[in-house]
């Protein structure tokens, strides 16, 4: 169900734990499945679990918990903006509102194009770069102003 | 960020993680002193208590007291947890010492590890920071393979291992003990206290688990002396501490200074206010700290100790700058919601309660608050506090006291008024949070 790599990748986050606890790699291998299928379908979080050999209740549990895991399709791109306090005051929630008119779309929605996905976001700890947005979970942009917010879309119209 | 003090001394240039900048700052010579004279772990936890060095992740706990809590002599695993997970709203310091200066952290934890004889590490990042996740993993590579870290370390007989684990977006895994459960696999819920992580921690083995920036803090502690460290700050306020600044300034980001300095020295740091306007209120640790308005804390130096005697806290040293264009009934709205976004569910007080004071801040920012309103936002957080099985619930419950008990009269204005006392294109213009519809 999963590439050769991703599995490879996996193994590497077991062997941090010891032998007899492959469950702490559980975090990791969610993350790495879901960075190769886009997102968590119940297959998959299954597959996971069995191949970490722990109950696969358990592992959907850490998967519902965890607010980066998508349990749900999104598109190509997720992007989720911080508008918690500290960022709001540095304009977080203009670039949301921004991000809204440009898309066309509101938080938790994609655009028919099946391109972008918006998201609201909780502290991510870099309020000091505000307006902050996650781009696919892994890449941080910091100080996006909205010329900053339009260069970023138009190279990822094209990804 | 402010290349000044001690973490942060020399870290502004693009390679300053790498191990041979790190090495040519002096990088390792703690290290390297502890193991070649073989010096014995209490003489280490010694100097930590003679530096006063108090936990800077928020709770202020004195690190060398915590550290002689650890059975050294007790057989089997004992295992050593720093937490990087870091999404206290307002506090970003953590994420500029993993980027910028690594090491220090390797450092500190291995010995840390070689006081309390732990065989074996982790440090627990932050989910939305992989960037920086994977620059700690280089450094982890770059330590491993000079010797530094894993089996013999330097020639000794002292072996310590130490990995990474990346959270995934849960603010609760910040609290030590749902930072244990999500390390073991699971959904990060708190467990009861007691048993302490000393006496049952990681895979129920005992487990010493501090801050970033308090294991940053261990190297230059065990090369400057316990009273040299102390004497950077003030009695009880042992050293520099790194200060997020954020909001209403003009330059946001992290300062480094010594304990004791006033806030508006730091305040002049980071620029001053945004636009010359007036300071409003600030947020002195984190967002569940207390809010002070802006004379008291004109007023205080930054230290906890000050902090403490003004009604708040220093907390993780995130400096919330709020100035007069700001709505603040908006303001705790924002935060409130965050307390019922993140509450782990586990507790019915902070599972509900949270929820209650976010809906009861919502409707008065949004012209249906009733004036019986403010009585119940109080009766509702007397109702959580204390009766959590972790602090999330007085984290939840802080804001909303202080921010009632110093702004009141613009929340009674609110709930009269059906509307901001602040102007909406003020705030617009100002503070930003407003959005026009």
């Amino acid at each position: 169900m999963l590439s050769q790599e991703s599995l490879q990748q996996i193994d590497r986050e077991i062997a941090k734990y010891p032998p007899d606890q492959k469950q702490s790699a559980v975090m990791a291998a969610l993350r790495i499945a879901q960075v190769e299928k886009g997102w968590l379908p119940k297959e998959l979080i299954e597959f996971v679990a069995s191949y970490l050999g722990m109950p696969a209740i358990a592992a959907y549990e850490v998967a519902s918990f965890y607010n980066m895991y998508d349990l749900e399709p999104v598109g190509r791109h997720k992007i989720t903006v911080c508008t918690n306090l500290p960022c709001a005051l540095s304009g977080g929630v203009h670039a949301a509102d921004y991000l809204k008119k440009k898309l066309g779309i509101d938080f938790n929605e994609t655009t028919p194009d099946g391109k972008f996905t918006l998201k609201e976001g909780e502290c991510m700890g870099a309020c000091g770069d505000a307006p902050v947005l996650l781009v696919n979970n892994h890449h941080m942009c910091s100080w996006m102003t909205t010329e900053k917010i339009d260069q970023i879309l138009a190279e990822l119209e094209d990804k | 960020m402010s290349g000044s003090g001690l973490i942060l001394a020399g870290v502004d240039g693009d390679r300053t993680w790498a191990l041979q900048d790190y090495v040519a700052r002096g990088g390792y010579s703690a290290l390297r002193k502890v193991i070649s004279e073989k010096i014995a772990p209490e003489t280490i936890i010694a100097e930590l208590k003679a530096s006063s060095l108090r936990g800077r992740g928020g709770a202020g706990f004195p690190t060398g007291l915590k550290w002689s809590f650890m059975p050294r002599s007790f057989p089997g695993a004992k295992y050593l947890a720093c937490n990087s997970d870091e999404g206290e709203p307002g506090t970003f310091k953590d994420r500029d010492i993993l980027r910028y200066n690594p090491h220090t952290v390797i450092e500190g934890m291995t010995i840390a590890a070689y006081a309390m004889g732990c065989e074996r590490g982790y440090n627990y990042i932050h989910g939305e920071i992989f960037e920086v996740y994977e620059r700690f993993e280089a450094a982890l590579a770059e330590a491993r393979s000079a010797g530094l870290l894993g089996q013999n370390i330097l020639g000794s007989d002292f072996s310590f291992e130490l990995f990474a684990h990346h959270g995934y977006g849960a603010y609760i895994c910040g609290e030590e003990t749902a930072l244990l459960e999500s390390i073991e696999g699971k959904k990060g819920q708190p467990r009861f206290k007691p048993p302490f992580p000393a006496s049952y921690g990681l895979y129920g083995k005992p487990t010493t688990i501090n801050n970033t920036e308090t294991f940053a803090s261990v190297p230059f502690i065990l090369n400057m002396g316990g009273e040299g460290f102390l004497n950077l700050g003030k009695p009880n306020n042992g050293g520099t501490k790194l200060f997020s600044v954020s909001g209403h300034v003009n330059r946001p980001g992290n300062y480094e200074v010594a304990m004791g300095t006033p806030f508006a020295e730091l305040l002049e740091m980071a620029g001053g206010m945004r636009a010359g306007r007036k300071l409003k209120a600030v947020i002195p640790g984190g967002s569940s700290a207390p809010v002070l308005p802006g004379s008291v804390m004109m007023d205080c130096t930054m230290d906890y100790d000050s902090i403490s005697k003004a009604g708040s806290m220093l907390g993780s040293g995130a400096v919330i700058v709020m100035d007069e264009t700001t709505c603040m009934v908006k303001a705790l709205e924002r935060l409130s919601y965050f307390y019922f976004e993140e509450s782990c569910g586990q507790c019915t007080p902070c599972r509900e309660g949270t929820g209650w004071l976010y809906r009861v801040v919502h409707r008065i920012e949004n012209g249906l608050g009733r004036k019986e309103d403010l009585d119940l936002l109080n009766s509702v957080t007397g109702n959580i506090m204390g009766r959590t099985i972790c602090a999330l619930g007085d984290a939840a419950s802080m804001p909303v006291q202080s921010f009632v008990k110093h702004f009141g009269s613009e929340f009674e204005y609110h709930i009269e008024n059906k509307k901001c006392l602040v102007p909406p294109e003020v705030q617009y213009e100002g503070s930003q949070i407003y959005v026009r519809p």
